[in-house]
């Protein structure tokens, strides 16, 4: 796959502001333009991520982003996809740009969310499985991520200590990040006397659904050594790939896997496979990576994704941890940014904030939370309904 | 006057209440399974517009996993104790359809009397109720010792 060039990014800082999004989404906008030295009118393409919490608007995002910055006539489109929404937002622009079709586009994502549990459409809607699961089992998003957690536990003898390492590891890598939700360092005790949500999960285990926007500039390669852009960071690999069928892994928000039991199951699982063909795409592999931004929905989901990237065996990722290989400073950190726990969550435009992050570390930009030397990074990520998303960024 | 039972929604479950099953759908003449049967997917191993056989699935299997929830879940779930009371969730991976299946696990057991791999067994339960009626669901049930060894 063709590579495309990463000019500029930008982000409202994560929060809990109350504000509109369209206003978070705008301010990375021009952050991300003026970072490119790209003018907004050159731009031939918006593609922006939905939000399907702040109604219509959220729905149109690329025209709303488009409307908010002054339309110029550009192409648009909008992007679902949970979670991932912001990498499948970066796909539509990629394959816009490497068609010939644009030079220049601008992916943005915002989201204003409210506090507590995120809960279905209100109404009595039993085709509805997200709604299904809340009625029938009383399955919060957290109950997901604590069989997750117990499965490792049970399986490998993760430990609850292991998991609140994740969270205090990624909040001191926070305490340098000034965009983050949380800048406050978190010892072991923080998190040992926080209350339980999900056995063995507490409360600074789990990700804190915040308000932020985060956008991003990119062009086809000519266009960038065409402006002054001689070297750089560069889209190498996006994975948005749905699961392979039988899909044996519970998952959000399903009340049943697929069944086992006349088909073999494919030996790459679903989540592996994120990893794998964004990879594939770019022509590298685990051993190329400096750096990575992984979706800790939970403390205990980060330390799957150390497996499920390939960075080690399965059961082997608490070692990881422990030895220090996933701290800056490490072989291979994880989580600069802070991650989901302490940068926090904003669901539609988090995975361009991946992105965002390991730009700033390819370019040497990220100041006191800098992974020195990093020339490859790579971004994991997971939602509801089969989607995910990794993206492959190189220098 | 007893309350009427009635299931918390249609057509996902039996009412049997020693013996209930879970309402799922077959791709005829393959081993493939989905729960419930009315948001069925799809096997795409299969050509063309699948036969789906609406079945019972099998009523045991083990472990996959577990947790709770210590906080009460936000609507559509319906708290049904004052204070909320904790629940157990589990995850169980049947015997003959290989496929893991969500519940609640019936009132008495928490994760400490739980791991992976026991022996699991469908149940039918109170969901929760209102004057008139019992709102059923299935809840999973750790088999006992002894029913395991004269399995």
């Amino acid at each position: 796959m063709d590579e495309i060039a990463i000019l500029g990014v930008g982000m409202h800082p994560w929060g809990k502001w109350g504000r509109n999004f369209v206003e978070y989404g705008t301010h990375a906008a021009h952050e991300a333009l003026a970072d490119a030295g790209v003018d907004w009118n050159d731009v031939g393409f918006v593609s922006g991520a939905i939000t399907v919490r702040c109604g219509y608007p959220g729905y149109v995002s690329g025209s709303t982003f488009a409307r908010a910055l002054g339309f110029n006539g550009s192409q648009v489109s909008s992007s679902y996809a949970a979670c991932a929404s912001g990498a499948t937002a970066l796909q539509v622009a990629r394959g816009q740009i490497l068609s010939g079709a644009c030079d220049v586009a601008i992916v943005v994502g915002a989201d204003t969310t409210p506090k507590g549990f995120l809960a279905p459409n209100a109404g009595d809607r039993p085709d509805d499985m997200d709604w299904l699961r809340f009625h029938l089992v009383g399955a919060t998003n957290p109950v997901y991520f604590g069989l997750h957690a117990r499965r490792r536990m049970d399986l490998y003898g993760a430990t609850t200590d292991d998991f609140a390492m994740v969270k205090v590891k990624n909040s001191r890598h926070s305490v340098h990040n000034e965009r983050a939700r949380f800048t406050k360092e978190y010892g072991l005790d923080d998190v040992r006397n926080s209350p339980v949500v999900s056995n063995p999960l507490r409360l600074l285990d789990i990700c804190a659904t915040s308000d932020g926007g985060a956008a991003i500039v990119v062009s086809s390669m000519d266009y960038a050594k065409a402006h002054g852009h001689s070297d750089p960071v560069r889209v190498a690999g996006i994975s948005t790939v749905t699961p392979t069928y039988p899909d044996t892994m519970i998952d959000l928000p399903y009340l049943a896997t697929d069944s086992g039991a006349g088909t073999p199951e494919p030996e790459v699982g679903f989540k592996e496979s994120i990893g794998h063909s964004a990879y594939a795409e770019a022509g590298l592999g685990p051993d190329d990576v400096d750096v990575a931004e992984v979706y800790d929905l939970s403390s205990a989901l980060e330390l799957d994704w150390y497996e499920q990237l390939g960075f080690c065996a399965s059961g082997d990722a608490e070692k990881l941890l422990r030895d220090g290989v996933t701290t800056i400073g490490g072989r291979l950190p994880v989580n600069p940014s802070g991650g989901l726990g302490a940068f926090g969550e904003a669901v539609p435009a988090q995975a361009l904030a991946q992105v965002c992050e390991l730009t700033w570390q390819l370019r040497g930009e990220a100041g006191a939370r800098q992974v020195e030397g990093a020339r490859v990074g790579v971004t994991a990520n997971q939602g509801l309904f089969g989607h995910g998303s990794s993206v492959v960024v190189r220098r | 006057m007893a309350k009427t039972r009635v299931p918390a929604v249609e057509g996902m479950f039996t009412m049997d209440p020693d013996d209930p099953h879970l309402i799922g759908a077959k791709i005829a003449g393959r081993d493939s399974y989905f729960f419930p049967c009315h948001l069925a997917g799809g096997d795409p191993g299969v050509a063309g517009p699948a036969q789906l056989e609406e079945v019972e699935l099998s009523s045991r299997g083990t472990v996959w996993s577990y947790t709770t929830s210590d906080y009460p879940p936000p609507p559509p779930f319906v708290v049904n104790t004052d204070p909320y009371q904790p629940i157990t969730v589990a995850a169980v991976q049947l015997h003959t359809e290989k496929m893991v299946i969500l519940g609640q696990v019936v009132e008495g057991y928490g994760p400490d009397d739980l791991h992976v791999g026991q022996e699991m067994k469908l149940a039918l339960d109170v969901l929760y109720e209102d004057d008139d009626n019992e709102y059923m669901v299935w809840k999973w049930r750790p088999t006992d010792p002894i029913e395991s060894e004269l399995r």
